[in-house]
């Protein structure tokens, strides 16, 4: 089976010279969901924004076997649904309901096939009653169902979430592990929370310095890298 | 200064409108052509910056504060065509949301503030923005930002009638001068700490092509906002014309019959003739100049 | 914040608010035209237009003791020049600015309490106001919320670190705080602008955006619009008819 990321030495530099990815190797096959572990600035975000094209850099990037070029982004961006950090940045539009219809639009859906695509992708998330309400109006766990909406209304094959639980609260955060727990795409996420990625994630990569470090299980990247807050073990070596 | 709806005569706010609409639509079609597609996203939400940056308070003195009101920090930053498109959205809604200035007065409110404002705002730093009067160009783009949308908002109002007798009117001006001043101020000291965290947002200046036309866009702006203060000033001495003329005796027994409105409100735009004309002549010689330099540039680059 | 209590008004359900904005703007504009171009008789004018309004609130389920209360903010200004015009001889046209301006505000705000703001940009549409102008409008109201916000936190921060503006010492160094801070508010702003393009690229953004809501102008709307914009127009003939 052919994977569905398939990343040969990714190499990014930004603007101002600093190397942001220094040869990234990275596979995603259909049905995992890895998580992306790191230190902030060592590249997770980065890296995510090379796989739906709004970053581009020297290596290979296939999406489903499509090369990241220009010719190929409409067809990767809807292939890669990428939710960003901050859901204000995401949900843009004056009410939700044309804010999960915006990909489809553009895509070129007749208005009412996008309403009814974009209605159901909002009943999916759980949201289907807030159509009409301004984005912000919403909680932030609100938000983060509608901009995943926005996403799944466009019938994507990956999801990337990068640091999906920031703004929320644990029972906001259960209730987006219980969402992503019943979505058949393959997911990455970027987090730095271990009790969701532990929950969720079947695989781990450990990024730093712009490289992956390591792979493994959620439960051996923690251990290895003490990658997670637990003052005991802090506590013993003192 | 937003100028709320009832304050300006017929005549007045009609023309200003008449005159918004094209220069409006001017400035968002430069806009559009500057920046590809990010431009939307991005003036929208600098235009919610302005909002929001009027909530930021700068010690003036023991007690009082002031804030920034933003047309030369966007001019700077974005340039004039895009800093004047903001400035009209944040108008609109001003109007709209917060009943902060009126609609039919949105055409004169969006020349003074969001075309000549913005303009008076840019052209000292497309002038020596380049040079070793960075600083003070900059400062200089904030204080006549204010000066000239003050100006020609308080004549607007004359010309439409408010009577404000000298006194009151040099103390108006003196606060025009106080928050120029303070305008200057904050202009320049965001901007400088702005190039300290985000160099890329301030625009380099460019090096003058044709300095001429930056020149004399400069004066014109000035001589326009001055020269219509003068003029409309004068209605008092248009007045006493009227006087002499034995028109207004006339003008008495119009206003008994149902369209004495619109013939007076005619009348009174006939009177209006000098200052209208000076207006209009500025605006030719401004056109005329606007023309000149793009034909010396074109020259000049060949 | 104030802008959220109009935007919570205009989210209502009355038969006003299910009017097509395009009715209400012809409609507002009338109003503001007839009101503008009145000389005589105006008190009795406004009166009849004050009441026409109040009864527009009712109608349409807005708080009128708040409405009204919001639209008296154009009155501090207003105050001002009516007295410099009372001082130099001339109380009618101070009283004249008072009437003018209230009503004028009172009006519109009874369109933007019925009419939810991107609705109202689309209408604007209409009258030919460029289409990229409106689209900034549109996202600048989407993240004035968001940003006033983020604005709000750094005052709060700068005063639980004892920032005061009624100390003498130190205020040219509040000052250069102070633009630091906007500063700071520029640069995330700035950047907040660039996610928001990379959010729109990854959804397959081309430079247009789309709409997604159609308004039909119905029969009712025309109604309203004719309804609304000759009440103005025939309260004037009777205010002048009944005080020449």
């Amino acid at each position: 089976m052919r994977p569905l990321i398939e990343v040969r030495g990714l190499r990014f530099r930004y603007e101002d010279g600093t190397a942001a990815l220094n040869g990234v190797d990275f596979r995603l096959e259909p049905g995992e969901t890895v998580a992306l572990l790191g230190a902030n600035g060592s590249g997770k975000t980065t890296f995510v924004h090379h796989l739906n094209g709004l970053l581009t850099g020297q290596g290979s990037v296939e999406i489903c076997g499509l090369p990241v070029e220009k010719k190929h982004l409409p067809a990767i961006r809807r292939k890669v649904g990428l939710v960003f950090q901050d859901s204000d940045s995401q949900l843009f539009m004056p009410t939700v309901l044309e804010d999960v219809a915006f990909g489809l639009l553009n895509l070129g859906m007749e208005r009412p096939t996008a309403t009814a695509r974009a209605q159901a992708a909002l009943e999916t998330v759980g949201m289907a009653a807030a159509s009409a309400r301004a984005p912000y109006h919403l909680s932030a766990g609100e938000k983060k169902r509608v901009a995943i909406a926005g996403i799944l209304a466009m019938e994507p094959e990956i999801l990337v979430l990068d640091e999906p639980t920031t703004f929320l609260d644990p029972p906001g955060q259960r209730s987006l592990a219980e969402l992503l727990i019943h979505l058949p795409q393959a997911k990455i996420l970027v987090t730095h929370n271990i009790p969701f990625a532990l929950t969720l994630c079947n695989r781990a990569v450990f990024f730093a310095a712009g490289q992956v470090a390591a792979e493994g299980s959620v439960e051996e990247i923690v251990a290895r890298f003490e990658w997670d807050f637990a003052l005991e073990r802090s506590k013993s070596r003192l | 200064m937003h100028i709320p709806d009832g304050f300006l005569s017929t005549p007045v706010w009609a023309t200003l409108d008449a005159a918004a609409a094209p220069a409006v639509a001017y400035i968002a079609r430069r806009a559009q052509r500057g920046f590809e597609e990010a431009t939307v996203p991005l003036l929208g939400v600098l235009g919610a910056f302005v909002f929001a940056a009027q909530m930021i308070n700068f010690p003036v003195g023991p007690g009082t504060t002031g804030h920034l009101v933003g047309g030369a920090l966007l001019a700077v930053t974005l340039g004039p065509a895009a800093a004047g498109v903001v400035m009209t959205a944040i108008l609109a809604i001003q109007a709209l949301v917060f009943q902060d200035g009126g609609i039919l007065a949105l055409g004169a409110n969006a020349i003074n503030m969001a075309v000549l404002g913005v303009l008076a705002g840019y052209l000292p730093f497309r002038l020596w923005g380049g040079t070793g009067w960075r600083k003070f160009s900059i400062f200089a783009g904030g204080a006549l930002s204010v000066v000239v949308s003050a100006v020609l908002a308080l004549s607007e109002l004359m010309l439409s009638g408010v009577r404000i007798p000298g006194s009151l009117l040099g103390v108006s001006l003196a606060l025009f001068v106080v928050s120029a001043i303070l305008e200057g101020a904050i202009t320049l000291a965001v901007v400088e700490a702005l190039e300290r965290i985000q160099p890329k947002a301030v625009r380099q200046a460019l090096p003058s092509r044709s300095p001429v036309l930056a020149v004399v866009s400069l004066a014109a702006v000035l001589l326009a906002s001055v020269g219509f203060l003068f003029a409309s000033a004068a209605p008092d001495g248009i007045q006493k014309l009227g006087q002499q003329s034995g028109i207004s005796s006339q003008i008495r027994t119009l206003i008994h019959t149902p369209l004495a409105e619109y013939q007076a409100a005619f009348l009174q735009w006939g009177m209006l003739g000098k200052p209208a004309a000076a207006l209009a002549g500025v605006a030719l010689i401004y056109g005329a100049c606007l023309l000149l330099g793009r034909a010396a540039a074109r020259k000049r680059s060949i | 914040m104030h802008h959220v209590v109009v935007d919570q008004w205009s989210r209502g359900s009355s038969p006003v608010h299910r009017t097509d904005a395009r009715a209400k703007l012809v409609a507002l504009l009338v109003f503001l035209i007839a009101l503008a171009t009145a000389a005589r008789a105006l008190p009795l004018f406004a009166g009849a237009l004050f009441l026409m309004l109040v009864a527009g609130l009712a109608w349409a389920r807005i708080p009128v003791a708040g409405a009204l209360a919001r639209a008296a903010l154009v009155l501090p200004f207003t105050a001002v020049f009516a007295v410099i015009c009372w001082l130099a001889g001339d109380p009618a046209r101070g009283v004249s600015l008072v009437l003018k301006s209230y009503l004028s505000a009172l009006a519109v705000l009874l369109v933007v309490s019925t009419t939810p703001l991107p609705a109202l940009l689309r209408g604007f549409g209409m009258t030919g106001v460029p289409r990229f102008l409106l689209e900034v409008g549109q996202f600048l109201y989407r993240y004035l919320f968001v940003i006033s916000e983020e604005a709000q936190h750094m005052t709060k921060a700068a005063a639980a670190r004892g920032a005061s503006v009624r100390q003498w010492i130190g205020q040219g160094q509040r000052f250069r705080a102070a633009a630091g801070a906007l500063a700071v508010l520029f640069a995330r702003s700035y950047t907040r602008a660039e996610d928001v393009h990379q959010a729109m690229l990854a959804r397959g953004f081309d430079g247009h955006i789309p709409m997604l809501a159609v308004s039909r102008f119905r029969g009712s709307d025309a109604v309203f619009a004719i309804a609304a914009s000759l009440a103005p127009l025939a309260l004037r003939l009777a205010a002048e008819r009944l005080m020449p």
